[in-house]
Order: C-alpha cells, then sequence, then structure tokens
C-alpha cells in the first residue's frame, strides 16, 4: 500500500491532468475560433463544436483545486497567493471566456457578435500562456521561505527572478501551441465543410510547432533546472510519460488525414508532458529557488491523515459519477455539429 | 458604513492602506455579487421542476410553456453565476492564503466535494435543459431539470457546510502550531450549524425565485398581454411565495437564531444593539446603535421578546456588549445591526404581501386591484436585499473570527500580498462586474419583454 500522500499526489496529477485534455481543446477551439469560422454561420458552427461540454470541462480545474485544498493546503496557499496577479489574471479570463460563449448568440448585431467572437479569443489565448508560465515557475522554483509563502513581480528583471521570463514564457507558449493542434483536432472530428477544412490545414503545421517547441523547453529545462531533468533518469512515471508524448506525436504525424486517431495521439502527448513533468518534480508539489530544504513536497504540504482517507472514500465515486455524466454528454452529442438557427443553440 | 468597515482593521498602519481591508472589500463584493445568481438559480430551479412535472399530466401544456420561459432565464443566471463563481474558489488561496494553510486540511474536504458531485452534475446536464427538449422528449428533459435542482441544491449543502465549520467548528483537532486536521468526516459535514442554516438558506432562495415568478406575472397583467401564463405565473409564484417567506421565518429562521444565541453571544447583542445584559430583554423594532456611547439610540421596543425568541423564556438572561471584551465584538456592529434588522423587518414584509396576494387570488379580485400587481412586480429586488442583509448578519456577526472562537481574521491575509495589488484586483472585479451586470440586465429585460412564447414566434 503506497503512502496516503502519494496516492493523493497521483489523484491531483490525474485530475489536472484531465482539466489540461479536456477543457484544452476548448482553449484551443477559443484561439482559432475567428480564424476556422469567418461567417456567423460557420462561428456558430465552431461554438456549437463545445457548447454543450466547456462547462464541464472547466469543472475539472475546480475539482483539481478542491483536491489540492483537501491535500496539500500548504501548496494552495503559496502558489495562489505567491502568483496572485497571473492567478487573479487567469479568474478574470475564465470569466470573460465563459460569457463570451453563453452570451454571443443571444443578440442577433454583428457589433455585438464580433465583441464576443474577439473577447473569446483573447480570454482562450491567455489562460494557457498563464497556466504554462506558471508551471514552468513551478520547475523552475520560487522564493520560498521558511514560513511556506513566497512573493514574486509579474516581470523578471536583472537577476531578480519574476513570474514571467523567458523560461516561463517558453513554457506558456508550448503551452498555447499545444492547445491549439488540440483544439484543431477537435474541431476536425467535431465539425464538416469549411471549418474542418480550415481546421485540418491548420492542424499539421501547429503539432510540428508544439513537438519543437517541447524538445526545446525540456532543452531550456536542463539548463535552468538541471536537477529536475535529471531526475528523468530515475523516475519510472517519466519514462512512461515519454512514452506517451513519442507515441501521441508518432499517432499524430502519421494520421494526418485522421479524425480520431490524431484526437487520441494529441491526448497522449499532453497527458505524456504533464506526466513526465510531475514524475521529475515528486516528491516535490513546489519547487524552492533558495534550497531544496525550503520545498513544499507531499510530505510538508500534506493535509492530515483523515482528510486523506476520507477524502478517498469518496473519491472513486465521484470519478465513477463524474465519467458517467462525460460519457453521457458525448453520446448525447456525438457525430458532427451543424450550425443551428438563431435562437436556437450556441 | 465606512468607518465601521475601517474599525475592522486593527494594524497600526494607516488603515487605507492595511492589505485585510482590501481583502475583506474585495471578498464581500465579490461574494455579494455571485450570490444574487445562484439564489435565483436554486429556487428557480425547484420551481421549474414543479412546473415540468405539472407539465407531464395530460393538459398540462401551459406549464411546459411557463417552464420553457424560465428555462431560458435560468441558463442566461445559471452563466454569470458560474463565471462569478470561479473567483471565489480562487479567493481562498489568492486572499486567505493563511487562512487556507491552517484549515484546508478541514474545508478542503467540503469544497472538493462540491466539484465532485454538484458542479460535474449540474454543468453536464445544463446544456440537455437548456438546449435539449426536442432531443430529448418530456421525460428526460424533465430528468435534466431534477438534475439541475440536485445539483444546485448539492452545492448548497457543501457551501453551507464550509461556512458551518467557520461559524461553529466541529469534528477537528489543532495542533500546537494552529493547523487544523479533520477529526471525524461525519462530525464535520453533519454540523449542527449546517443544518440550519441550510433550510434557512434555501428557504431563502425559494421567496427570490418565487418573488420574481410572481413579479413577471404581475408585469404582463398590469400591461394586458399573456394573460394565461401571466396568472400561471402569478398562481405558481404567490403559492411558493407565501409557503417560503413562512418557513424562511419559521421554523428555519427560529432554529439559526437560537444556535446563534446559544453560540455567539457577542453577535446576538449586536445584532439587537444590545449593550446591557439581564432578564427580560427588549427586541428592538428601530433605533440607531450609538456604539461609542454603547447604548440604542431612538429606540422602540418590545419588551422581553428577544429573551423568548432566543432562549425560549420571557425571563431568560440576554447577554449585552457590555460584558463581553471589546476585542471580541464584531468589527461592524453599526452594519451588522442594520443586516439583521433590514432581513428581519423585509421577511416579515414579504409573508404580509404574499398572504394578501394568495387571498386576494383566492378571492378573485387581485386583477381588479393594480395597486396589488404594483406592489407584486415592484417586490422583487427585496428578497435579493434580504438575502444579502441575512448573508451579511451569519458573516458580519462571525468577526471577528474567521473560525469562531479560534482564528481571527485579522491572523488569515495572505501574508505576501500586498494592498496595492488587492487594491488593483478590486477595481478590475468592480468594473468586469459592471459590465456582466449591464448585459445581464440587457438580456433578461429582452426574455421578458419577449414573453412567455419567444420560441413560438421568430423574432429578430
Amino acid at each position: 500500500m503506497p503512502e496516503l500522500t502519494t496516492v493523493w499526489f497521483w489523484i491531483v496529477a490525474v485530475m489536472v491532468t484531465l482539466w489540461a485534455v479536456l477543457d484544452g481543446f476548448d482553449f484551443g477551439v477559443g484561439v482559432l475560433h475567428r480564424f476556422v469560422g469567418r461567417s456567423d454561420t460557420e462561428r456558430r458552427q465552431v461554438l456549437a463544436a463545445i457548447g454543450p461540454v466547456w462547462d464541464g470541462n472547466e469543472v475539472w480545474l475546480i475539482a483539481s483545486g478542491g483536491a489540492i485544498f483537501l491535500a496539500f493546503p500548504r501548496l494552495l496557499a503559496a502558489a495562489f497567493s505567491g502568483f496572485y496577479l497571473p492567478v487573479i489574471f487567469v479568474a478574470w479570463a475564465l470569466i470573460l471566456r465563459g460569457i463570451s460563449i453563453e452570451l454571443r448568440s443571444h443578440m442577433p448585431g454583428a457589433l455585438w457578435r464580433s465583441f464576443f467572437d474577439t473577447t473569446f479569443m483573447l480570454a482562450s489565448l491567455a489562460v494557457p500562456v498563464l497556466v504554462g508560465a506558471a508551471l514552468g515557475n513551478v520547475i523552475r522554483g520560487v522564493p520560498l521561505t521558511a514560513d511556506g509563502f513566497f512573493e514574486l513581480p509579474l516581470f523578471a528583471r536583472g537577476n531578480v527572478l519574476g513570474v514571467l521570463d523567458g523560461y516561463t514564457l517558453l513554457c506558456g507558449v508550448l503551452v498555447l501551441v499545444t492547445l491549439t493542434a488540440h483544439g484543431a483536432n477537435w474541431l476536425v472530428c467535431k465539425t464538416d465543410g469549411v471549418v474542418r477544412a480550415r481546421a485540418l490545414a491548420l492542424r499539421t503545421p501547429l503539432w510540428l510547432a508544439a513537438v519543437a517547441l517541447w524538445l526545446a523547453t525540456g532543452a531550456a529545462t536542463s539548463v535552468v533546472s538541471p536537477d529536475v531533468f535529471a531526475a528523468a533518469r530515475t523516475a519510472p512515471m517519466a519514462w512512461l510519460g515519454l512514452l506517451l508524448v513519442l507515441g501521441g506525436a508518432l499517432t499524430v504525424g502519421l494520421k494526418r488525414h485522421g479524425e480520431l486517431a490524431p484526437f487520441f495521439g494529441g491526448v497522449a502527448f499532453i497527458a505524456g508532458a504533464l506526466v513526465t513533468a510531475v514524475a521529475c518534480l515528486f516528491p516535490v508539489v513546489l519547487r524552492s529557488s533558495n534550497g531544496p530544504a525550503l520545498s513544499l513536497t507531499v510530505t510538508n504540504a500534506a493535509s492530515g491523515a483523515i482528510a486523506m482517507q476520507s477524502g478517498l472514500m469518496w473519491w472513486g465515486p465521484g470519478m465513477l459519477l463524474a465519467a458517467s455524466y462525460l460519457w453521457w454528454t458525448l453520446r448525447h452529442f456525438r457525430g458532427k455539429v451543424v450550425a443551428a438557427k438563431d435562437g436556437e443553440g450556441y | 458604513m465606512w468607518h465601521a468597515i475601517l474599525l475592522g482593521a486593527v494594524s497600526p498602519v494607516p488603515m487605507l492602506s492595511n492589505p485585510l481591508l482590501w481583502h475583506r472589500l474585495q471578498f464581500a463584493f465579490t461574494i455579494v455579487y455571485h450570490y444574487l445568481f445562484p439564489q435565483l438559480t436554486m429556487g428557480l430551479a425547484l420551481l421549474i421542476v414543479v412546473m415540468k412535472g405539472l407539465a407531464l399530466r395530460p393538459g398540462g401544456e401551459a406549464y411546459g410553456t411557463a417552464a420553457r420561459f424560465w428555462v431560458r432565464i435560468f441558463g442566461l443566471n445559471f452563466a454569470i453565476g458560474v463565471v462569478t463563481g470561479l473567483p471565489m474558489e480562487f479567493q481562498f488561496g489568492t486572499n486567505w492564503a493563511r487562512f487556507s494553510q491552517l484549515t484546508g486540511g478541514v474545508i478542503g474536504q467540503t469544497l472538493a466535494l462540491e466539484g465532485m458531485f454538484a458542479f460535474f452534475l449540474e454543468s453536464s446536464f445544463l446544456a440537455m435543459l437548456v438546449w435539449g427538449e426536442k432531443q430529448l422528449g418530456p421525460r428526460k428533459h424533465f430528468a435534466a431539470a431534477v438534475a439541475l435542482f440536485v445539483g444546485s441544491w448539492l452545492s448548497g449543502v457543501f457551501i453551507t457546510t464550509t461556512n458551518a465549520f467557520m461559524q461553529h467548528p466541529v469534528g477537528y483537532t489543532r495542533a500546537a502550531d494552529g493547523v487544523f486536521s479533520l477529526a471525524n468526516f461525519w462530525t464535520y459535514v453533519l454540523n449542527p450549524w449546517a443544518l440550519a442554516q441550510y433550510a434557512h438558506n434555501q428557504m431563502a432562495s425559494l421567496v427570490t425565485a418565487s418573488f420574481v415568478v410572481t413579479a413577471v406575472g404581475a408585469y404582463w397583467l398590469l400591461r394586458g398581454v399573456h394573460l394565461e401564463q401571466a396568472r400561471l405565473n402569478v398562481k405558481i409564484g404567490t403559492i411558493a411565495g407565501l409557503f417560503a417567506s413562512l418557513a424562511v421565518a419559521f421554523p428555519t429562521g427560529d432554529v439559526q437564531a437560537k444556535l446563534v444565541a446559544t453560540h455567539q453571544p457577542a453577535a446576538l447583542a449586536a445584532m439587537e444593539g444590545r449593550f446591557e445584559s439581564g432578564p427580560r430583554a427588549d427586541i428592538h423594532l428601530i433605533g440607531q446603535p450609538n456604539v461609542a456611547k454603547r447604548r440604542l439610540d431612538n429606540p422602540i421596543a418590545v419588551p422581553a421578546v428577544l429573551s423568548f425568541l432566543a432562549f425560549g423564556s420571557f425571563n431568560a438572561e440576554v447577554k449585552g456588549l457590555n460584558d463581553i471584551p471589546e476585542n471580541d465584538w464584531p468589527t461592524s456592529i453599526e452594519l451588522l445591526y442594520y443586516a439583521f434588522h433590514v432581513m428581519v423587518g423585509l421577511g416579515t414584509l414579504f409573508i404580509g404581501l404574499m398572504a394578501l396576494a394568495n387571498l386576494a387570488r383566492w378571492r378573485g379580485w387581485l386583477e381588479r386591484h393594480r395597486w396589488l400587481l404594483w406592489s407584486m412586480m415592484l417586490a422583487f429586488p427585496f428578497p435579493y436585499i434580504a438575502n444579502t442583509a441575512g448573508w451579511m448578519t451569519a458573516e458580519l456577526g462571525r468577526q471577528p473570527w474567521l473560525v469562531y472562537g479560534l482564528l481571527r481574521t485579522s491572523d488569515g491575509a495572505s501574508p505576501t500580498v500586498h494592498a496595492g495589488s488587492t487594491a488593483f484586483t478590486l477595481i478590475g472585479f468592480t468594473g468586469l462586474y459592471f459590465l456582466l451586470g449591464v448585459a445581464f440586465l440587457f438580456l433578461i429585460g429582452r426574455e421578458v419583454q419577449h414573453g412567455p412564447h419567444a420560441d413560438e414566434v421568430p423574432h429578430a
């Protein structure tokens, strides 16, 4: 029986990964929205492709946050307050993304719709960049104090670290491009006609860029955080992650005209990249740049044993329910979407 | 109001530069704004289930039409509730990091449960409810409405339980370093405070929804349009409204008040502006708390009623603030006093209005008395005010504690987030929420103008 803290580490990893692969294509679709849909009918088709699922996908973020709160409250406290401004920016972007999808088609005006189309795109672009930069900070390390908190300026200046610098922006762009490619995969699966054709044309270059950026980020990590990079050699889960990345990238490359195969190839790529990263960090959950003794780990960031055991009692049934709703939604929503008439659907 | 909030900032630095003040203002603003939406969502979800249930019976088509109109309102309202709910989850970590660090081992449980058991259910079936009637057929569509009802009411369970731990902590242990840990899951989730507060809150949410349904019906009656649907809405709204207005006062409000009296004597004293201790305590209908002079100015009081309401006996002793250390007084006695009195005063008026409306409807003279229809139409904002005042009573009454008697609010904020950052984000939230509110009211007004048959006739 593994340690409770290890179990919860992987529970959190699984849930964050589910958020990345599920909400990930919503963000990608958002970034591509204005480019793959040129007319109003086409844009409504793009929105209809994620309309019934985006909100449920976003819940994986909230559920992941809940799992972190339950199991590693010190991680939540340190990361959310230390990354104060970027976290609030993510909240604003998620608000704008949500209302853009839900309010856009309530009014017929061209200006109203154009406003929300652009807002949808910009908000969908901001979240992956900021989340990717935050992940970059976790890998590079943040100036944690003995108190368990840290403070970081938004921008790096000279030798002073910041949330956004060359390395973390590279991580942000990697996440952005990967999720955009993932969104193109989803659109190829869920739409037809010109929207599908445009998504199909975009996705190969996007995936090539994603793989190139992933390699570049790996190389940069070996410079910025050599010990995290080196940990890959001894962590079996990192090998599994790398295998997924490789398999995913190959599937996307070999099945360039397919629908489901490249989509799941993309899922494997994203999941593999995340699993590799967290496996290299384990047992650290928030790396300290002031020496490893101050890092938050699964042990010193953990809540109590009773909280974790109680959580395990309901986590299984909860996941089963969440998975069955997802299955039910996807079943009702199977096949290609067509743009609905005004007043019906997205 | 301002100087009262400022008094709450316990710090040597100038008060407007105190980060604690900004953290509190931001949380207060974002939670008050957010809760304008879920209170309608929860109550309306129940009314939609009732309408759709009645629509399943032979000849119930009119109820189906009514449900369809309210589902359109529900969809818009739900969307704003979802997006404004996100920052609430975030702020535990961003603004109240010390509190999260210390109590996450307990309250993390219910916040994680909410995502898993409430939000997935709601989000998965919302699109089915809003767009899926044709595809699903009447019974499955009814089931989607039930799913939204169960999901939104479950969400209320988890949030109320989380708040109840802050009001009346149970089921925990505390280490020497101040960290709270869960000791017993069932003790924690079956907190008696949570049960009372949940029942009270859900009834209050039903008051909001039934007043909104009534108001739209009254509006159409006054304009002389959609008469059949207008009468149906007035009927459902006033029946539910009378039931909910009564239930919010008794038994649920009564039980809640007795819990406050027993466990938060400082809160009760401040809610009533009571400084002197003693038996046969007055209840104050009107008056202005003068905290500096420790008295209630211009009071109109009813003798001994507070003793009876709080402890079930006219002779019961009720503690006044003079016998409580000032350090443990609620940080804003004035605001707490008015929040409580606004809630109770409005709650009493709601019972009167709904009783009158039902009597008039039953005797058949409702539509001849336009002043009554006007009152029913104009009344709908007041349950929102009463719900807000109720939560302000709960949350200001909890001060100066985050976890009652154990963890002070001044010890819970994020240590590394300064006033400049929070002032900036509060300004941002204010602007963003202003725009959200304008768009929301505009779209809702449009739906009400289009009326209950908007889906049957094309509209541009």
